[in-house]
Formats: C-alpha cells, sequence, structure tokens
C-alpha cells in the first residue's frame, strides 16, 4: 500500500496551504476532506441556480499577501478586489466611510470635523500597534519557556519590535491588550455611531461585548490585514471565497499534491509513540509518515485522536479550548438591489460593506442576550453584496447579500437547536433588515440560514467559532493552541497543527498553515519554501 | 445620478470664497485639495506665478487653512502651554509663529497666532488640529476654541509691489505696518485684518475678512494691481519661494506627529532648526521635559540648506558624508532649481554630527524616461537662500 | 605711478566679466570706459523722466547660468524673468502665440495647425538636440586644429566626442543644418505662413542674411541655443533693465578690487618690444600694466587703437575685413498706456511676451532686399517688447515702454550717410508698422528714442551697429573667431587679449567671452584658475 510522506486533514485554506507548501517541497502529500467540496469555511456555493454563496467566510483581508504572490494564486484564478468603503446603519441613521483617506477625511469633515481629525490620529495609532503585531504573522511563535536558540531569537526579536514602540507607546500598548473597545474609542471619538460602527470590529466572531475588557485586540487582529497595502482594507475574492481555496488547491496539485474529497477521517493511527496514518470512516488506511491536522483543536484531540495517545493535560486543555460560538450567517438571493434609508445615491458605495444596527447600546443588549442563551431582537448585522461588483456570482441584475449576525448562541437556553428555531432566527435577521430596507422581503428569492448549530456539523468548526476558538489574549501568540505547543509540534511525534487554532489565528489569511509547513519542513531537514517575512516592510 | 460620474460624490471638493474669481484666471484648470477646498496647483505656470512673487505680486488662497479662534480669560494661558513659545510676550496685534509638541517634544504642526483682543486669539495652521486643542482646554476654565476656518476667507498678498497696492487700495497707514503686526481697517460694512505675514520670504501680507465679502476684497485688490503686475498664484509657486526663504512645509520637511505610525519618523522642532522657538524658560509646556533632554545631547537630525553642484533638482536624494556614497548621513526633504540664485537647492536632514563635514548628494534624475544619477558636492548654507532686503523695511519702497 | 595687473578696454559686460575673473584671482584690474556710463551695449538708461530703457540689448537668455550662480550676482541684485511666450502678429490681425509651456502651446498652435503642432514638437527636438552640442562649447575655448598641443588636441577630441554622439544620420543632418538657410530648414517641419515667420525671425535677427540665405539655420539656433532656468530657447527679461547685468557684474568685480573708471576712452594701445604695457587715453594719460584686454570688436582693436606696425602682417587686414554688415535698428518709445494690438485676446501673459511684427517670410525677404539695396523697407520686421508690465521698476505703475528692434537697417544707406532727418524717417517707418498693427498706438507715445547702425555704432562702438561685434557666420564662428589660429582670446602681441563678443562663442549677453579669456589669461600667468570650465548644464 502507498505510502505518504504527509497526510493534511482538512480540505480547507489552511490544510490547502500546507500542502501546497509541503509538495513544493517535494514531499508526497495528500489531502483528505470530509465533505464532497474542499474549502472548509473559505467556500463558494451554488445553493439556488444562478446565484454562487460565499456561504461561510464573506471578506478577504487578512490573506497574506506574500503567499498569495509566492504561490503564484493570481495564475490560478485569484483576484482580490478591495471595497470601496462602508455603509453603518443605527439609531435610525445613515452614515458611511470610504478606504479612500482623502475622500475619507472631506467626507468625515463634513459631518464632524472633530471626529475627522481624530480619525486621523485613531488609525495612525491602531496602525501602530498592527504594524508591530503583523510582523508576527508569518513566524512561529516562541516558546518562552524554552531555552533553546531560536525561541530566544524569536523573543528577542518581538522585543525589539516591541521596544521599537518607545516607552510610552509599550504601556499604552500594554494597556490596549486589555481595553475594551469602547473605551479605546472613546479616547477619540464623539460620535455614537461612528464608535458603533468601529467597535463592531472589535466584536466579530467572538464572544465579547464592546464593553468587554479584550475587545480592543479583536478590533486590532481585524484591521492588522491589508489589501494591496492599504492596511486595514477588506477585499472581495472574485467568484466568491471558494475562489481562494481553488486557487490554493490548483497550485498544490500542480506542485503534485493529491486531493481526496468525500473522506472523513475517523481516527489517527498512532504506533510506538509517532503518528503513522489515518483511518478513514469507511474503514480504508492512508499512511504516512506525518499527519498534519487543520482541524480546531478541540475536535483534533478529543474527536480523531486516542484520549490515550495523548498526554492527560492536553486532552483536557483541549476539551476547555474557548470557542463560545457567537456568530450566525445568512444568505440571501435577492431579485434585485435593495435600497437602503437613508442610505447616499452613490454607486461607489455598492463596492462597501454594509452594518446594520450600529449602537453600542444595542450591541451590548446583543451580547448580554447571547449570554443568556438567546439572541437578541435587535442584532448587529454585517453584510455585503458582492454582486454589483463580482459579475460571476449573480445573474445579470439580481444579487445576492451575505449577512453576518453578531450574536448567535451556540447552545440556546431552551434546548438544542431545530430546525424551526433555526428559521426563526433567520427571521429575526430579515426583519432587522426590514427596518432598514421595507420591500427587502419581497426581494428575496432564496435565502441560506445558518445558525452556529449548521457551521458546526456541516463545515466543522466547534460551537460555529469563526476562528476555530477564540481570539483572547490567553489563546493568542504562544499560547495557542496551548502553551509549549505553539510551534505547530503536537504532542505526538510526527503529528502537527495547521489550522486556525495555532498561531496567529482565524481569518482566512494562510498564515498557519503556512507557518505549520515551515516547521515540518524544519523537522524534516529539507530547505525551507516558505516566505519568512510578509511583504509589508513598514 | 449619471451612470457617467466618475467622482465620488463625497469627493466633491468645497469652493474656497475666493473660487470664482480664480476660476476665471485659472488657464490650466489645475486643482488639488487642501483641508476638503479645491486649491490651485497653478493658473498658468509655476515659474511663471513664482516670479509674480519675486518681482511684481500675487494672491495666494490661505482660505482652506484651518483657522481657530480661541478666546476666554484663560486663552493665554492654555496657549501657553500649547506651545513651545512665550504667548506672554504676546503683544496685541501681533502675530508669532509656533510650533506645538507632543509630550515626547515632536512636533504636531507649526502655524501662527494673532492675537486680536485682549482675550482672543486666531490660530492658524496647515492641518486640522482641533481635536488636539480641545483636548489642550481641559483643565482651563475660561477658553473656548472654535473652528472658524469655513467662515474667514484668507488671501496671501505677496511680492515687492504689495504694499503699493495696498496703498492704492486706499489703506492709510498700512505703511507704518511692521513685519508680524496686524492692522484693521473698514472695507465695504466690515472690517479688513492686515497682517504682514507671509510664506514666502519677500515683502508681503495677508488679509483676512470674513467669507460673504471675499469677492469684494478680491475685486478691490485687483483693481488696484492693475498696475501693479497682480496674478495669482498655487501651491507650485508658493513651494518654490518658501523653499528659497528655508520655510519648512508639512509632509516635507517634517511628519505631523499625532499621525506618524513610526514614531521616529517625526521631529523635534530642534531638528527642523526651530529651537529658537522653544522657550525654556516657561515652566510648563507641552515636550518641555523631553525638548530640555534632547538639548544635552542635541538634536540626532538636523534640517540644513544646501547649495548643490549641478543644475538638477536634488528631489529624493540621499545625503552622503563620502563621494562613495558609502556613509549615508541624511536625506533631502525638498529641492529645486531656484531661478533667482540660479542654483540647485535644497534642505535636507543630516545627522548633526556629519553636518559641518563633507556633504555629498546622490541626485537622481531623468532624461526623456532614462533615470541617471550622479553625485554632487553639497555646500550647507546658513542664510535663507534668497531674502532680498527690501522684504523687511518699513515703510516698504513704493513703486 | 601705479602699474596694474592688467587692463581692460571697455566696461560691457564682457569686459567686467573678464575684470571680475581677474580680480577674483587675485589680480590689479582696471576696466576703462569711454563712455560716462557703464555696461556697453547692456545698459539701462533714463532717457525720459519716469522711464528706464534697455536702449540697446533687451533680453536676456544667453546669460551663463553658472557665472550668475558663481559670482552670486543675485546678491549683487540681478533677477532674470522668463518671459511666458512671444508670438507674431500680422498686419490682418492674425496671431500665433507660442507659449513657453509646451502643453498649453501645443493647443494654441494646434488651434492654427494641427501638422505645425506635430511639426514643431519634432523640429524642437531637433534643435535642442543640435543646441546641445554647441551649447557646451560655449563655456570653452575652442581649439585651434592646426596645432599639435596637448590641450587643443584634447578640446577638438571633447568637440568631436560631441559631435559623433550623435550617429551618423544626425552628423550629416548636422553639416547640411550649418549651411542651410532658415526658410529651408523651417520647411522641412512646417506650412503655416505666420508660425514659419514667427521661427524664421530667429534666423536674421541682427545679421545680414535673409531667411534663405544659407548660414540662417545657424543663426536661429543660436538665438535658441540660450536658456532660462533649463528652459532650452526661453527667453528672458533682466527686471531693471539690462543695465541691471552690468551693474551686478560690476558690483561683484568691485568687490573682487576691480577698478572701474568711466570717461576714459582708450586712444591707443602701447607696445613695446612686441609686448603691450599699457593704454594711452584720449587725454593723454598713459597707464601701465602687465596685460592689455580688449573688450571692443576685432575692427575697433586692430584698427582704431593699435598701430599697424605694431602687429603682424595680416592681421591688421584681416580685422579691416572682419565682418560686421550693420542690419539692425532699435526704437525705444516711452508709452503712456498699453497698445492694443489687432488681433491680440486679453490675456495677461500677451503683454508680458514679446511680439514680433511681421506677416510672413516673404515680407522679412523684401526687407533684406532692401536692406542689400541700402535702404530701409516700408515694411520692416519689428520685433517689440513690452518691459513694464512685467517690471515695476523700469516705468510709473500704468506707463509702459516699448523696446522695437527693427530687422534690417542699414548701416550704409545708398543715398549717402545717416543723418538724423533719415534717422527721424527711420523711426517714422518704424512707427507707422506698429501703428498698422495696433490703432492707436501713435497716441500713446511719450518719447522715443530712434538709433539706427549709425547711433549704436557712435555711442556703444558697435562697428556698423553690429550687435554681435561681427557676423555670426561659420566663416567668423569657433576657431575661426575673430581670426584662425587667434581663437585662443591671445593676440598676436604678446600679453594682449580680446574678451569681447568678436571672440568666441560671439555675441549675445552671455559674459562667456568674459570668462573665457579670464581663464586663458589666469593659464598663462600660472594662476589657479577661478572660471567656472563647464555649465550647469549636464543635459
Amino acid at each position: 500500500m502507498k505510502k505518504y510522506d504527509a497526510i493534511v486533514i482538512g480540505a480547507g485554506h489552511n490544510g490547502l496551504t500546507n500542502a501546497a507548501y509541503l509538495a513544493k517541497a517535494g514531499l508526497d502529500v495528500v489531502v483528505l476532506e470530509k465533505n464532497e467540496y474542499i474549502g472548509g469555511a473559505a467556500v463558494s456555493r451554488s445553493l439556488t441556480e444562478g446565484f454562487t454563496y460565499s456561504n461561510c467566510s464573506y471578506v478577504c483581508s487578512m490573506m497574506r499577501q506574500s503567499l498569495h504572490r509566492d504561490l503564484n494564486l493570481t495564475k490560478y484564478g485569484l483576484r482580490i478586489v478591495p471595497y470601496v468603503g462602508q455603509m453603518y446603519f443605527g439609531n435610525g441613521k445613515c452614515k458611511w466611510g470610504y478606504w479612500n483617506p482623502d475622500v475619507e477625511y472631506n467626507n468625515a469633515r463634513s459631518r464632524n470635523p472633530h471626529d475627522a481629525d481624530a480619525m486621523a490620529r485613531f488609525f495612525t495609532d491602531l496602525n501602530r500597534y498592527a504594524q508591530v503585531i503583523r510582523k508576527t504573522l508569518l513566524r512561529t511563535p516562541p516558546n518562552p519557556a524554552s531555552m533553546k536558540p531560536r525561541d530566544i531569537m524569536e523573543i528577542l526579536y518581538l522585543a525589539k519590535e516591541f521596544w521599537k514602540l518607545g516607552e510610552k507607546e509599550i504601556y499604552e500598548y500594554i494597556r490596549f491588550f486589555t481595553m475594551s473597545a469602547v473605551e479605546f474609542l472613546d479616547d477619540y471619538f464623539d460620535d455614537d455611531l461612528l464608535k458603533a460602527s468601529l467597535a463592531s470590529a472589535g466584536i466579530i466572531g467572538t464572544a465579547v461585548g464592546v464593553h468587554s475588557p479584550g475587545s480592543a485586540y479583536i478590533l486590532l487582529h481585524h484591521v492588522m490585514g491589508d489589501v494591496d497595502g492599504n492596511v486595514g482594507a477588506w477585499g472581495l475574492a472574485r467568484g466568491g471565497m471558494g475562489a481562494i481555496s481553488n486557487a490554493l488547491a490548483g497550485a498544490a496539485t500542480d506542485f503534485g499534491a493529491e486531493i481526496r474529497t468525500n473522506a472523513p477521517v475517523a481516527e489517527m493511527i498512532v504506533k510506538g509513540g509517532k503518528a503513522a496514518g489515518v483511518i478513514l470512516e469507511n474503514g480504508d488506511e492512508v499512511h504516512a509518515k506525518i499527519v498534519v491536522s487543520n482541524l480546531d483543536a478541540k475536535r483534533t484531540f478529543t474527536k480523531i485522536v486516542n484520549k490515550e495517545d495523548l498526554p492527560e493535560d492536553i486532552y483536557n486543555r483541549a476539551k476547555n479550548f474557548k470557542f463560545r460560538g457567537s456568530s450566525g450567517k445568512v444568505n440571501i438571493a435577492l431579485s434585485g438591489l435593495p435600497k437602503f434609508t437613508g442610505a447616499p445615491d452613490n454607486k461607489f458605495l455598492n463596492r462597501a460593506g454594509v452594518m446594520f444596527g450600529c449602537s453600542l447600546k444595542s450591541m451590548e443588549k446583543a451580547f448580554d442576550a447571547w449570554k443568556r442563551g438567546k439572541w437578541a431582537d435587535e442584532l448587529y448585522i454585517e453584510a455585503v453584496i458582492p454582486s454589483p461588483w463580482d459579475p460571476t456570482v449573480a445573474p445579470p441584475g439580481q444579487h445576492w447579500m451575505s449577512t453576518f449576525i453578531q450574536y448567535c448562541p451556540a447552545n440556546l437556553a431552551d434546548g438544542p437547536w431545530t430546525p424551526e428555531k433555526r428559521d426563526a432566527f433567520g427571521e429575526t435577521v430579515i426583519s432587522n433588515i426590514e427596518r432598514y430596507c421595507p420591500n427587502f422581503r419581497d426581494l428575496i428569492v432564496h435565502k441560506e440560514v445558518r445558525t452556529p448549530h449548521e457551521i458546526e456539523n456541516e463545515v466543522g468548526l466547534t460551537e460555529g467559532n469563526i476562528f476555530q476558538g477564540e481570539l483572547t489574549i490567553d489563546q493568542l501568540l504562544f499560547n495557542r493552541p496551548f502553551p509549549g505547543y505553539a510551534q505547530y509540534r503536537m504532542p505526538i511525534k510526527n503529528m502537527y497543527m495547521c489550522g486556525s487554532s495555532t498561531h496567529p489565528g482565524g481569518g482566512v489569511s494562510s498564515a498557519c498553515g503556512a507557518n505549520a509547513a515551515r516547521e515540518i519542513l524544519k523537522d524534516l531537514g529539507k530547505t525551507n519554501v516558505v516566505p519568512e517575512d510578509d511583504c509589508n516592510d513598514d | 445620478m449619471t451612470t457617467n460620474q466618475l467622482r465620488y460624490p463625497d469627493e466633491e471638493l468645497r469652493h474656497s470664497p475666493f473660487h470664482e474669481r480664480m476660476v476665471a484666471l485659472s488657464a490650466r484648470d489645475s486643482w488639488s485639495a487642501w483641508n476638503g477646498y479645491k486649491l490651485a496647483n497653478n493658473f498658468y505656470d509655476g515659474e511663471y506665478e513664482y516670479f509674480c512673487i519675486r518681482n511684481m505680486c500675487g494672491t495666494y488662497d490661505v482660505s482652506p487653512m484651518q483657522k481657530y479662534e480661541i478666546t476666554g480669560s484663560d486663552a493665554e494661558r492654555m496657549l501657553d502651554r500649547l506651545v513651545t513659545r512665550d504667548i506672554t510676550k504676546l503683544r496685541e496685534d501681533r502675530v508669532t509663529y509656533v510650533v506645538w509638541c507632543t509630550d515626547d517634544g515632536r512636533v504636531i504642526d507649526d502655524g501662527t497666532i494673532f492675537k486680536t483682543g485682549p482675550q482672543k486669539y486666531m490660530l492658524t495652521c496647515g492641518s486640522p488640529c482641533i481635536a488636539w486643542f480641545r483636548k489642550a482646554c481641559f483643565g482651563y476654565k475660561d477658553v473656548d476654541v472654535k473652528d472658524v476656518s469655513d467662515t474667514i476667507a484668507g488671501l496671501a498678498f505677496q511680492g515687492p509691489t504689495s504694499y503699493s497696492v495696498l496703498k492704492a487700495m486706499g489703506l492709510d497707514g498700512v505703511e507704518t505696518l511692521k513685519p508680524f503686526g496686524i492692522m484693521n481697517f473698514p472695507f465695504k460694512e466690515t472690517e479688513l485684518m492686515v497682517s504682514r505675514t507671509g510664506f514666502t520670504g519677500d515683502l508681503g501680507y495677508e488679509l483676512w475678512i470674513d467669507a460673504e465679502h471675499a469677492l469684494d476684497l478680491w475685486d478691490a485688490l485687483y483693481a488696484a494691481g492693475e498696475d501693479y503686475g497682480i496674478q495669482p498664484f498655487g501651491e507650485e509657486a508658493l513651494n518654490m519661494a518658501r523653499m528659497e526663504a528655508g520655510f519648512i512645509m508639512p509632509y516635507m520637511e517634517f511628519a505631523e506627529a499625532l499621525k506618524t505610525v513610526h514614531f521616529e519618523h517625526d521631529q523635534t522642532p530642534a531638528e527642523l532648526g526651530l529651537d529658537w522657538l522653544v522657550d525654556f524658560k516657561k515652566p510648563r509646556f507641552n515636550g518641555r521635559a523631553a525638548l530640555l533632554k534632547e538639548k544635552e545631547t542635541g538634536p540626532k537630525y538636523t534640517l540644513c540648506k544646501l547649495d548643490i553642484e549641478g543644475n538638477k533638482p536634488a528631489e529624493g536624494a540621499e545625503i552622503y558624508s563620502d563621494k562613495d556614497c558609502a556613509n549615508q548621513i541624511g536625506y533631502v526633504t525638498s529641492a529645486m532649481w531656484s531661478p533667482v540664485v540660479k542654483a540647485s537647492i535644497a534642505l535636507a536632514m543630516i545627522e548633526t554630527k556629519h553636518k559641518d563635514g563633507d556633504l555629498w548628494a546622490e541626485v537622481y534624475y531623468y532624461k526623456e524616461l532614462r533615470p541617471y544619477k550622479k553625485v554632487a558636492k553639497c555646500t550647507l548654507q546658513n542664510k535663507p537662500f534668497y531674502a532680498p532686503p527690501h522684504a523687511k523695511k518699513t515703510p516698504p519702497d513704493p513703486f | 605711478m601705479k602699474k596694474y595687473d592688467a587692463i581692460i578696454i571697455g566696461a560691457g559686460h564682457n569686459g567686467i566679466t573678464n575684470a571680475a575673473y581677474l580680480a577674483k584671482a587675485g589680480l590689479n584690474v582696471l576696466v576703462v570706459e569711454k563712455n560716462d556710463y557703464i555696461g556697453g551695449a547692456a545698459v539701462s538708461r533714463e532717457l525720459e523722466e519716469g522711464f528706464t530703457y534697455s536702449n540697446c540689448s533687451y533680453v536676456c537668455s544667453l546669460m551663463r547660468q553658472v557665472i550668475h550662480r558663481d559670482l552670486n550676482l543675485t546678491k549683487h541684485g540681478l533677477m532674470i524673468i522668463p518671459y511666458p511666450g512671444s508670438m507674431t502678429y500680422s498686419e490682418e490681425g492674425e496671431i500665433f502665440y507660442n507659449y513657453n509651456h509646451s502643453e498649453v502651446a501645443y493647443n494654441s498652435i494646434r488651434k492654427i495647425s494641427p501638422h505645425d503642432a506635430d511639426g514643431l514638437m519634432r523640429m524642437n527636438a531637433d534643435l535642442t538636440r543640435y543646441a546641445t552640442v554647441i551649447r557646451k562649447t560655449l563655456l570653452r575655448t575652442p581649439p585651434d586644429p592646426t596645432s599639435f598641443k596637448p590641450k587643443d588636441i584634447m578640446e577638438l577630441l571633447f568637440l568631436a566626442k560631441e559631435f559623433w554622439s550623435m550617429g551618423e544620420r544626425e552628423i550629416y543632418e548636422y553639416v547640411r543644418f550649418f549651411t542651410m538657410g532658415a526658410a529651408e530648414f523651417l520647411d522641412e517641419y512646417l506650412e503655416n505662413d505666420l508660425i514659419k515667420a514667427y521661427y524664421a525671425v530667429s534666423g536674421i535677427i541682427g545679421t545680414a542674411l535673409g531667411v534663405y540665405s544659407p548660414g540662417s539655420a545657424y543663426i536661429l539656433l543660436h538665438h535658441v541655443m540660450g536658456d532660462v532656468d533649463g528652459s532650452v530657447g526661453a527667453w528672458g527679461l533682466s527686471r531693471g533693465g539690462m543695465g541691471s547685468i552690468s551693474k551686478a557684474l560690476a558690483s561683484a568685480a568691485t568687490e573682487f578690487g576691480a577698478e572701474i573708471r568711466t570717461n576714459a576712452p582708450v586712444q591707443k594701445i602701447l607696445v613695446k618690444n612686441r609686448k603691450a604695457v599699457g593704454v594711452v587715453l584720449e587725454n593723454g594719460d598713459e597707464i601701465m600694466s602687465d596685460i592689455v584686454v580688449s573688450n571692443l570688436d576685432a575692427k575697433r582693436t586692430f584698427t582704431n587703437i593699435m598701430d599697424k606696425d605694431d602687429l603682424p602682417e595680416g592681421i591688421y587686414e584681416k580685422a579691416s575685413k572682419f565682418k560686421f554688415k550693420g542690419s539692425s535698428g532699435k526704437v525705444n518709445i516711452a508709452l503712456s498706456g498699453i497698445p492694443k494690438f489687432k488681433g491680440a485676446v486679453d490675456n495677461p501673459f500677451v503683454n508680458r511676451s514679446s511680439a514680433y511684427l511681421v506677416g510672413s517670410m516673404e515680407v522679412m525677404e523684401k526687407g533684406y532686399d532692401c536692406w542689400k539695396r541700402g535702404r530701409w523697407s516700408d515694411d520692416p520686421m519689428v520685433e517689440t517688447v513690452l518691459p513694464s508690465p512685467w517690471d515695476p521698476t523700469m516705468t510709473r505703475p500704468g506707463e509702459h515702454w516699448m523696446s522695437c528692434f527693427v530687422q534690417y537697417c542699414p548701416a550704409e544707406l545708398a543715398d549717402g550717410p545717416w543723418t538724423p532727418e533719415k534717422r527721424d524717417a527711420f523711426g517714422a517707418t518704424v512707427i507707422d508698422k506698429i501703428e498698422r498693427h495696433a490703432p492707436g498706438f501713435k497716441d500713446l507715445i511719450v518719447h522715443a528714442e530712434i538709433r539706427t547702425p549709425h547711433e549704436i555704432e557712435n555711442e556703444v562702438g558697435l562697428t556698423e551697429g553690429n550687435i554681435f561685434q561681427g557676423e555670426l557666420t561659420i566663416d567668423q564662428l569657433l576657431f575661426n573667431r575673430p581670426f584662425p589660429g587667434y581663437a585662443q582670446y591671445r593676440m598676436p602681441v604678446k600679453n594682449m587679449y580680446m574678451c569681447g563678443s568678436s571672440t568666441h562663442p560671439g555675441g549675445g549677453v552671455s559674459s562667456a567671452c568674459g570668462a573665457n579669456a579670464a581663464r586663458e589669461i589666469l593659464k598663462d600667468l600660472r594662476k589657479t584658475n577661478t572660471v567656472p570650465e563647464d555649465d550647469c548644464y549636464d543635459d
């Protein structure tokens, strides 16, 4: 029977990235995917005829440009088109912003000169923090308890980046890590709607409220990405997020990797304390020298690895890894472009993100509802309509809208999720949107409602957590997934992890998969083929 | 909405109160933006307009400049704490050039403070700073900062014949106005404030009036100036004149400290050659401790004026201490061929310890699309490149 | 009695430049000037109260920027202001406006002739290419091609290198160009008469050539060779008149210790043992010096203030045959207002530009034919410049003065010598011509100064009133200027030099002749060179 050099479990974008780099280095790699399609949460799916949804992740900003370039993803069809800006609705008002700083300045100033001025400072400060963190994205985090020269070098590197900030900034930085988004924003702005729109980045995908300590960092995590050097800018993958996975798969395949769909893994084979392959659900065995899991930490260690093969503390840590699913997703096919009340007559803003329910108060209320295992009547909804600027995803004149909802509990107080509850949730979302677009319901052709329940079951993200585990400081950097195991090597020899449960965390960035590949190649004594630094030399 | 609209609706730049007249005189229709207003790059040609400043007289629309009215019994204390200069010494009807710094002593912006009344000041600066000024007001009881940028129109009126035009316009007494002085004249049913200030190094004034009377002022000035060669000039010409005068420009010589991502990219007053604006005799002002500390060791960089051999403007050039360009010690911040001095001049940030040694610039330029570089000797200049004696005379020379 | 290191005869701009550089090198220098004012043909004179004329030369373009910079003339009060453009008016009110700004110019020309707008771009590129080569020789002493001295050979190689860098095809073009008529040259690029007339003017200014005469193409080049601030071919105005240039140079020279004496006409250069030793003034004073430098033209130098006996054979003859062929007149007019030309648009740039009053090349050719017959044409080419809207120092506000340069005006009339009556008749012709272009012009006239070649020769000292101190024809250029074998500023009498426009690179207010001569003198004295060798331009 054929023995592979490496098996990658899960054809999500990180798994594919990992496979591509291992194959590039000359390894014989197979990727095993449980679904009949690849991509994990970075997929494009046609669920009703003529419409293609990015039915999980829907924007792209964290995708590492150096990887895009290195793997020549453009050749494999990937095109990232930047957003022009965003519109945000709250308290009965609509405001909008642009990524172009000159345009944005004029726009902001016409509303509130004070906030326009503060905005420049806000983004300067945020960039200052972000650029330090960003440098760590394509690096393996060090183990602070280790005395290996490599780890010490990494710590020194981080310290250098850190100390370069100057004493005052370091205090600010430490403070920042423990701050809430609202506290942070209060330093700069007067306007509630503006603050709410910015604070939303502090809660997306995470079970924290805008007032919760740590939400400021989540906010940073979201502006850390960039499109073509425009820090904080978001982009759309042409053809949907699946285009990213397809491009990665194209690159991996060209390097000789094999991708097998409909191949759910039941168990990992461990022989003599070493990973040796996997057993599929149909009983087939696949052997390899190395096994890489792209599943989240909990699924990896509690579902496909035998408890007996693990050190005790790891099992417990995996079991307790914080997920706290808090997001829902509704994808809606529309027969026409919705007109939102109060939105400017400005076709440029068709290429913008749309945020509903931007009110610090209602956002906090929604968080409170989540804590009680319910969803709120008034939700924070982040929407985008890709079709006006992506001709490949809807028939001409028709559109589809992605709505991302914060918060939607993974576990309801009144018992498990049912199709009825799911539809009720969907109904709440539609009626929320209807407040901003009275005839919205009439436009609906088809909709797909996904609560954490659906996301977990179909995509395999525990509790539907989009980041494969919360992005809180206790689960970041050398703590991700577990202290001592942040270098992608797992407690079982020849076993690695490469998903968003590892550093640098969630988001369609390919960074986890690339970093893991680098470490694997190091262990195999192969020449590194993974870009070490990001393109951004700022 | 038309489908061929190419502009973001929110990018539609506002028109300054003088815009109508400027459009009529613009041969090239070349505009850029300044604080949300349309700003002329030039009207015909930068050099042509530059010579208006040096030879006759010209107007430059400073209406888009940020103007803040600061009033109240604590206004003086607030300003004194804000800027590095001693504002208590500023007399009424006088103007002073100032910088203000962060707590780390890095320059946020430069500007001018006009003392227009006992408890009344006007502060003008290039970029908006209202959020910072409001912060500066915390702790003072009676001080109010009002943004009057949109209600006051400003016109810089510069050049050797400018004085004669103001006289021809009937501004009696303007002959006694000294540099950095302010005078008020009745104009129509309002008041015209004239300050003898400017950004060109030549004789010149700045005229301030409420926005509704801006066009009246323009017309009166242009009628009086017809025989004196009056002409509007744009940013290109201004930039040439200010370089020759050795004046600094934001985003060229310095990066506003509150808006720099890399903290080492901003500057202290001493690095900009503005240590004379820092009054350590004042017990407290923003950045004092940091600047005092810097004073012990001296600034790391110093902004220098360079005369560079050859005729290629040294924009973006790097400065070395040796002809082989092995040891980089600085970089050019702005550069031009000076038509008046007939020299290639530049402002450059140079490591202080090297500035009195040999200086070489690696100059980059294009000839018909092909890039070239050459190494040129630089000579340090201590005085402005061009400082005509007539600029400071009171009364000025009549024509 | 005091003995100087060097005496310079004539305080024209080249003489003063020469004095400045000699003084800068530490020499004890005296400049002697016959008039009671300095400047020669680069002067500003107030002949009518409230009006200052540049009454000889009137535009500045050839002035070497490197000298301006090196002598710090800005500090000494000099400011050169470029014209925004220049234009041609026909009597019918047609107008061709050539803006210096190339994009603006393209649009303006395109309205008249799309063909020519395109052709001009090619022509300007070609002219600039020719000019670039020539310009590099301006601040160099021309080599003697018959010499075998290393320096001369180096210079020839330098010129050859510049020449050969053009490529074979271009060299043929270049050689052809030197022998072409301006009209022929222009016909290759242009079709519109007015536009051709505009460019052809540069081919005849100051020179006794017609637009069809071989060699006039080079004169055209000579005029576009200058530049102001890197804008090749651009012309500039000297603030305060052309006298500002002389004044600034004099101020620099004086600061270096040179002495300038006016009202001191030289009668004779003293020669002893075939060496120049000083000069005798007309009042009989003798001034001794180690070196004598003449800034006078070649003819005056060798035939007026030198003894034929002091000269080697042949030089006197060559000097007396040096081609002058005076052909230009000048009328300076004080005006009570701005004249309005037919067809002129209401454009602030128009009044700040020079204007040629000529409708076609044929008109110029007719004027040339008249000149050949010793007459002036009824319809001469007049170049008008109105400096005052652009220079507040020359007239009172609202009043103006106009410089009119007239081509052609014969130095010698067929019907006998110039008389004041004839001069006035010539002036009337010019004013009538302007009146035809700008009705109402005569009513504005406050004062007029009319200068035929006769006046220019007698007052300024330019033989036959030739503004270039001798024709700029190929036989009198480069190593042929003034005479073959003497193009290195050293004259046949030892310790005697020439530094005027009769030497390389020729006429125009460039300071180049004076500076080059100073360099050669310093070399002979084994002093360190203080004269810039290269022009700033490395293009």
